[in-house]
């Protein structure tokens, strides 16, 4: 009985107080009320901001202090003169050039082919009618909800008996081509790949093949691309399976792992280890900086794929 | 050993090909590639490939595994049946593991959830001025390694010299050994991981909250809701679907919590969690089982069948909270339409 009338006195169209409020007040006051409540607005977010960004503020503070400032009281919480000599420190206490290196081969190898077979599959999905399409691509779907992580052991052992224990293969490998890239995919060539121009290129003549390099290509490149970002990225910062297969094998560490070896080693200066920390960060930065658009269009628009 | 994985995979792949040739023949559709019905797949096999071996064959083999007396030097010895899971339901170290992951799970998944509802309201408004620099902004810590965060958060949680402590001493309380306590060292692991995913988690909320027709906030406004009400009785509702989502993601990703405590402990090797394992995870530990002495691989796997158990329960619990929630809703709908149509009849 409460809610029917509550229904009707809200249903016969009775105005609320903030209307009268509205109407009534002269425009300064109303800017004032909105310029106020703006203002608790921005306040929140350039916190939120600062949050965000302060520890690699810190990281810079600690990296370009000598540890020997930094364990003054109160600590210092502006930038000093030393980045550079422990940037070296620490690149000469774990082989860092190498660590660099092996990252960049492994998160470009898993790049370019799960870009590759993803775009492959996802065309095949989206577009290509075949027995089981819709189970298939529901079991893609429910394997992202298997965590990889628990397959550790025997993937460890089967490792072994590839002979890839050390090898930068086996963290290749496994990532060849993910669910969520095959997922990512169909939904970019559901979207952007008209069925008119595959039904004109197969017109012509071309081939399935050559409707994937002429056809599906161009179009999906923009989607594509955003997802090349992502693997590279999750790649580039992969820690605990890398650790596993390539952990007794210097010259195959990732930098993560060299970085993880040089925290575990140096732990007693943290300005070293800082400046390390802030060196494996900047190639991610400079790739954030560079497309910080297409990643975040990106994060927002596999929320509403998801 | 290696014969029964050489026979595992073989028996996958042949599995797929037995699968793609009889569906060959039927195919008889008039998709854009009706002549290469073998096409499609042949585009698909490479996941399903790779997902055999590496996800249904790496589950199953870990449960052998746990079936096993197993170990990295000594090889398979024994078959042990359950034994390693009901020593595991024994052992302290285990539980304490357990207990502290979820702990984690809680105090890193809850505020990251209500901080990330509150950023993505006020985030969406069209008028806001930099917008594009806030967002990005949020984004950047969850781009960032985790082995970079433990590094810097375990500097700024020091016990001396530490960030945090030296604003605790300057505002005149005693500073904290933030890795002896359970619940402050749990507290600071959450942190980095509130820190990581906060913003990305803003922003698919702010993609949802997009996606709501303005016109209900303007029919709302109207009828005189506040803004706090519009967001608790427009926004969150609404949002279920993308925040039903996100605390599955997190769940998931939480449960399997490993570099935060393992690289917030100083000192090499530091698989232990802490001297009283007060921050020991259950992947944490899986690791210092597996691949470090004693090598216990059969023991490991079981912790990682419990560890594929747990997740599958916690996901459960979360979708069966969503349905109950629900069921609510509709009913309250049910009653909300029942009223209307009465109070129609007495009008008329």
């Amino acid at each position: 009985m409460t809610t029917l009338e509550k229904v009707s006195t809200r249903g016969d169209g009775s105005t609320g107080r903030s209307e009268l409020i509205l109407r009534d007040r002269p425009p300064l006051a109303r800017a004032v009320h909105a310029t106020r409540r703006s203002g608790l607005k921005y306040t929140i977010l350039v916190l939120a901001l600062a949050v965000s960004v302060f520890p690699f503020y810190w990281m810079y503070v600690v990296a370009s202090n000598s540890n020997a400032v930094m364990s003054q009281f109160p600590p210092r919480v502006v930038p000093g003169p030393n980045f550079l000599t422990n940037a070296r420190l620490a690149v000469e206490g774990v082989p860092f050039g190498t660590a660099l290196l092996n990252s960049f081969v492994v998160a470009s190898a898993i790049t370019v082919s799960v870009l590759f077979f993803s775009t492959m599959a996802g065309f095949a999905f989206a577009k290509m009618r075949f027995r089981g399409r819709g189970g298939l691509f529901t079991f893609v779907l429910g394997t992202m909800l298997v965590p990889q992580q628990l397959g550790l052991i025997p993937l460890f052992i089967l490792m072994g008996y590839f002979g890839w224990v050390g090898d930068l293969r086996a963290v290749i490998v496994p990532s060849l081509v993910t669910a969520f890239g095959v997922f990512w995919m169909r939904q970019v060539v559901a979207g952007s790949v008209p069925d008119e121009l595959l039904e004109a290129a197969r017109m012509d003549g071309c081939s399935i093949f050559g409707i994937v390099r002429h056809v599906v290509w161009p179009s999906v490149a923009p989607g594509a691309a955003v997802l090349g970002l992502y693997t590279f990225l999750f790649a580039w910062n992969d820690f605990l399976w890398p650790l596993v297969v390539l952990g007794n094998e210097p010259s195959s560490h990732t930098i993560q792992i060299a970085l993880r070896t040089l925290s575990d080693t140096y732990y007693v200066n943290y300005s070293m280890v800082m400046a390390g920390t802030l060196l494996s960060v900047v190639p991610l930065m400079i790739v954030f900086v560079l497309f910080s658009r297409q990643m975040v269009a990106g994060a927002m628009d596999g929320a509403l794929k998801g | 050993m290696s014969e029964t994985s050489k026979a595992l995979v073989g028996s996958a792949t042949d599995d797929e090909r037995t699968q793609r040739r009889p569906k060959k023949r039927r195919q008889a559709s008039h998709g854009p590639a009706h002549e290469e019905s073998w096409a499609p797949y042949l585009f698909i096999s490479p996941f399903f490939i790779l997902f055999a071996i590496f996800g249904v064959f790496t589950l199953l083999y870990t449960f052998w595994v746990s079936l096993h007396d197993w170990s990295l030097l000594g090889g398979m010895n024994a078959f042990v049946g359950l034994d390693n899971y009901t020593r595991l339901l024994d052992d302290p170290r285990f539980f304490k593991a357990t207990v502290n992951t979820f702990s984690m799970l809680l105090l890193s998944t809850v505020p990251q959830m209500i901080m990330a509802l509150i950023l993505a309201e006020i985030l969406n408004d069209r008028l806001l001025r930099g917008s594009h620099l806030f967002r990005s902004g949020l984004l950047v810590p969850n781009i960032t390694s985790v082995v970079a965060i433990a590094i810097v958060f375990q500097s700024l949680f020091a016990r001396q010299n530490g960030l945090i402590n030296a604003v605790i001493q300057l505002l005149g309380f005693e500073p904290l050994n933030w890795h002896a306590g359970r619940l402050s060292s749990h507290l600071a692991i959450a942190s980095m991981v509130n820190w990581q995913f906060t913003g990305f988690n803003t922003l698919i909320f702010l993609a949802a909250l997009q996606a709501i027709p303005l016109s209900y906030y303007e029919a709302a406004q109207i009828d005189g809701a506040s803004r706090i009400q519009r967001f608790s009785r427009i926004s969150v509702p609404l949002l279920r679907p993308a925040i039903l989502f996100a605390v599955v993601l997190s769940v998931i990703g939480q449960l399997q919590l490993f570099a935060q405590p393992m690289l917030f402990g100083a000192g090499a090797g530091s698989t232990s969690g802490g001297n009283d394992n007060q921050y020991l995870t259950i992947l944490l530990y899986l690791y210092g089982q597996a691949f470090q002495q004693p090598f216990r691989f059969g023991y490991s796997a079981a912790i990682a069948w419990m560890l594929v158990l747990m997740s599958a329960a916690a996901a459960a619990l979360v979708f069966g909270i969503n349905a109950l929630l629900d069921r609510r809703e509709n009913r309250a709908e049910r009653r909300y339409s029942k009223a209307r149509a009465r109070s129609q009849e007495v009008a008329r």
